[in-house]
């Protein structure tokens, strides 16, 4: 399972696991849907803490997911970015759209 | 410049197929001893290369993706990604960031984020014959951190 999910009525978290591409977005995108669609929360929050691999389509999944929660009034809160997955996410200027956050410990699992 | 080593590979344009397209060419990039970073850079390149390919080069069936990567004399690492899809209409604007097609779900920065993470791209497209983004980029290395 690339993603792993937490519902309650003010918020929906989803744990986000592997590496984030066109392949396996749809599959993540189906999950965080049904509980957004059944939870229909004030937050989303997505936790990229065990992301090892992110490209475009981990950008398009943020601003799909945006727009949904959006139409019911809803946020979304990105947190627990490795530096690089940040960088890109910063790139496609998301933090219009999303509050984004860095992991706490950042020295560690990128310079190894 | 010169030629150090070169690999290709054909893989058939499936979803699946990124993942292992990437980590292909990221493999062969390792014998320069390239930093986390460095490799971070190619793989998403090359995946947003491969991704291309499979959903807008061949919208409805399933093709070939021709993946050829060489080191070059100093380090320099060449990778060109090749189909025989439908072709780029406007490169130029399929090049612009936000650009896309699709909507939806694809944030139309494909382009953005090989120009972003290489040192530099070339794409040739031809209506209906298909389309070769070729991507270069230079390895420092870990030794040089």
């Amino acid at each position: 399972m690339p993603v792993r999910i937490i519902s309650t009525r003010e918020r929906v978290t989803a744990f986000l696991e592997g590496e984030i591409d066109h392949h396996s977005a749809a599959d993540i995108r189906m999950d965080i849907d049904s509980a957004l669609m059944q939870y229909k929360p004030n937050l989303l929050k997505l936790d990229y803490g065990d992301v090892t691999f992110m490209d475009s389509s981990g950008i398009g999944l943020i601003m799909g997911r945006y727009r949904l929660v959006q139409s019911f009034g809803g946020k979304v809160l990105v947190t627990n970015l490795s530096p690089q997955i940040y960088k890109i996410m910063q790139l496609a200027g998301l933090e219009k759209i999303a509050k984004i956050s860095k992991r706490e410990d950042v020295n560690s699992a990128d310079n190894k | 410049m010169q030629i150090i080593n070169e690999f290709r590979m054909t893989v058939d344009s499936k979803s699946i197929n990124e993942g292992f397209s990437r980590a292909a060419v990221a493999a062969f990039v390792a014998q320069l001893d390239p930093t986390l970073d460095e490799i971070s850079d190619i793989k998403m390149a090359v995946s947003e290369a491969v991704t291309n390919c499979i959903v807008h080069a061949y919208p409805t069936s399933v093709g070939k993706i021709y993946i050829y990567a060489a080191i070059l004399d100093g380090g320099t690492v060449k990778v060109s990604i090749r189909d025989k899809g439908c072709g780029i209409m406007d490169v130029r604007q399929a090049m612009e960031p936000l650009f896309t097609t699709l909507g939806g779900e694809r944030a139309g920065l494909g382009f953005a984020v090989m120009e972003s993470f290489t040192d530099k791209i070339s794409v040739r497209s031809v209506l209906g014959k298909g389309t070769t983004v070729t991507l270069y980029k230079k390895i420092n290395g870990r030794a040089a951190v």
